[in-house]
């Protein structure tokens, strides 16, 4: 090891100077992401809509299904069946799936309509995607669990489509076995990952401006980077807060 | 100042989206906006959960069947030795019928997995069940010596009759030679009756079973289990497996793959499953790279929505 990789105590390894794998990867994030770009204190004055909350409902509804599955999964897929509390916990895990994709599809239309991939953020539109689709299957697999009538028939309706495919013969619908392993460990680890990639897209890229916002527009004239506290910053903070 | 409309592109270039806003900002908070999302939705959850709660409709027995439709599963075994019930014929990846699969065009995907849930529907939903018991009938040996024609013109012959029948019902068949048929589908619609069949035909014998493969295929091609989801608004032409039994609002996302079985030329086509989901595919596909798809990716600009979610920055332009 050379003398000058070691820091000494008390004194910051210089970033520049990384040259294991460890410390380039380590570079490589913090340039991507520093700590004040992912949980920042501020946002562009243009994030002051209701349309910016459904992202975050939509994560705040996962939360509730992750929570309410977990309770479910560990007491096993008969319980439901016979118990009062466990009648209500499924129904919080079903209605929290329903507000979930809710959120998600006005989410995904206002994203269309705001053209939130422009200025290099087609993988966060591309991972918004993915999170929609993986979604529906975790949904389906969902519904295919229940033990009961309607889980019966998704399943004897399902099969045509998917073996019409190829896939059913290793996606078998009505293997509640094969259905455990993908509703309660594959595709929500899956479901998780693409929404964790596409909220850290979210923070590296910022969000996007207003279609037609222009260098020429005030809210970009009266504050510029070196100006630290124009008029124009201290108004528009105090009108949103 | 002339304004220039900034680029739809997806492209990072010098453009305003492709930059950090140096622009004015606001005061926010991301872990307080999380805690109060989390605390709303929560809320919201537990309301509707106690107003609507979720349906629970208890699932179909084999025994329910035969107790509630004693004709239709007597039939419906009767077709299972004939080899002629929907299942029998249906091809991959339960059975190796000739021409049963859906293609498209010359590309056939359902037989790439080749034979690989194999159910042979006589023996595995009649004839093995039946030799489980501590008794079986004596018609059994006389089957199972036969000749596959001899069992198949017998258990043919039945089904016409059956079909015949006042009411579909069996003590009511016309005289013929239907061999050891009738014994036989009587004595699996007695064992179904006692409630054995269930048990015998999902575990195969063995203590575990989480496989419902069997079961669900001689359930559905029977009459009964597809009556009672018609009545429940669950069949394919009511839009299938969107709906859920009661009110609730099921897999409502699936709108557009069941609105596609409604409509031509899917409605109709023998290949409809394979053609659905084939273009359910290409759909979330052009969803998926809608960013680099021309006149689509413009639409935002044509139909300028935007300025309702940013009418305040325009405003303060």
């Amino acid at each position: 090891m050379s003398a000058h990789a070691t820091p000494r105590p008390g004194i910051p390894a210089d970033e520049t100077d990384a040259h294991t794998w460890t410390g380039r990867a380590r570079q490589w994030l913090l340039k991507k992401l520093p700590p004040d770009k992912l949980l920042p204190e501020d946002q562009p004055s243009y994030v002051a809509s209701w349309a910016y909350v459904f992202g975050m409902g939509a994560i705040a509804s996962l939360l509730w299904i992750i929570i309410s599955g977990i309770v479910l999964g560990l007491n096993g897929p008969q319980w439901y069946h016979v118990s009062s509390l466990g009648s209500f916990v499924n129904s919080t895990h079903l209605w929290s799936v329903e507000l979930f994709f809710i959120f998600m599809v006005v989410h995904l239309w206002l994203k269309f309509w705001m053209a939130a991939w422009r200025g290099g953020r087609v993988l966060t539109w591309i991972t918004g995607v993915l999170s929609f689709v993986v979604s529906i299957v975790a949904a389906f697999t969902g519904y295919l669990l229940q033990t009961n009538f309607d889980s019966q028939w998704i399943a004897f309706e399902a099969k045509d489509a998917l073996n019409a495919v190829g896939v059913g013969a290793w996606f078998n619908v009505a293997n509640v076995g094969q259905l455990f392993a993908w509703h309660i460990t594959l595709l929500p680890l899956a479901v998780g990952a693409v929404v964790v990639l596409h909220v850290l897209l979210v923070r590296v890229h910022g969000v996007a401006p207003p279609l037609e916002a222009a260098e020429s527009d005030a809210q970009l004239l009266h504050h510029r980077p070196e100006s630290t506290q124009s008029p124009e910053s201290t108004e528009s903070r105090d009108a949103v807060r | 100042m002339t304004r220039k409309s900034s680029s739809i592109s997806w492209r990072k270039t010098d453009d305003l989206a492709s930059r950090p806003w140096t622009g004015s900002v606001r005061e926010y908070d991301l872990i307080k906006e999380l805690i109060i999302g989390v605390v709303v939705v929560g809320l919201l959850v537990l309301g509707v959960s106690a107003i609507f709660g979720s349906p629970d409709e208890p699932s179909v027995s084999l025994k329910a069947w035969a107790t509630a439709a004693p004709a239709d599963f007597v039939a419906t075994a009767t077709k299972e030795l004939a080899g002629t019930s929907d299942s029998a014929g249906y091809g991959p990846p339960y059975n190796p019928t000739p021409d049963a699969s859906q293609k498209i065009g010359p590309v056939d995907l359902q037989s790439l997995s080749g034979v690989r849930l194999p159910v042979d529907n006589g023996n595995d939903f009649v004839i093995a069940p039946l030799a489980t018991l501590p008794s079986p009938p004596a018609d059994l040996a006389l089957w199972t010596a036969a000749t596959d024609q001899q069992r198949s013109d017998w258990a043919a012959a039945y089904s016409i009759a059956l079909a015949a029948a006042p009411d579909n019902d069996p003590a009511k068949v016309a005289d013929g030679d239907y061999g050891p048929a009738p014994a036989l589908t009587g004595a699996l619609l007695d064992m179904a009756r006692q409630g054995s069949l269930d048990g015998v035909l999902q575990n195969g014998g063995n203590f575990y079973n989480t496989d419902y493969t069997r079961s669900l295929l001689f359930l559905g091609d029977g009459s009964y289990f597809p009556g009672l989801a018609a009545s429940q608004h669950l069949s394919g032409d009511q839009w299938g497996v969107m709906n859920e039994t009661g009110d609730t609002p099921g897999q409502s996302w699936l709108w557009l793959f069941s609105l596609l079985y409604q409509v031509e030329p899917f409605k109709s086509a023998a290949n409809a499953d394979a053609l659905v989901v084939v273009t359910m595919l290409v759909l979330t596909a052009l969803l998926t790279f809608l960013p680099f798809i021309p006149g689509l990716r413009s639409l935002p600009r044509k139909i300028p929505l935007h300025r309702l979610v940013w009418k305040d920055y325009y405003r303060n332009r």
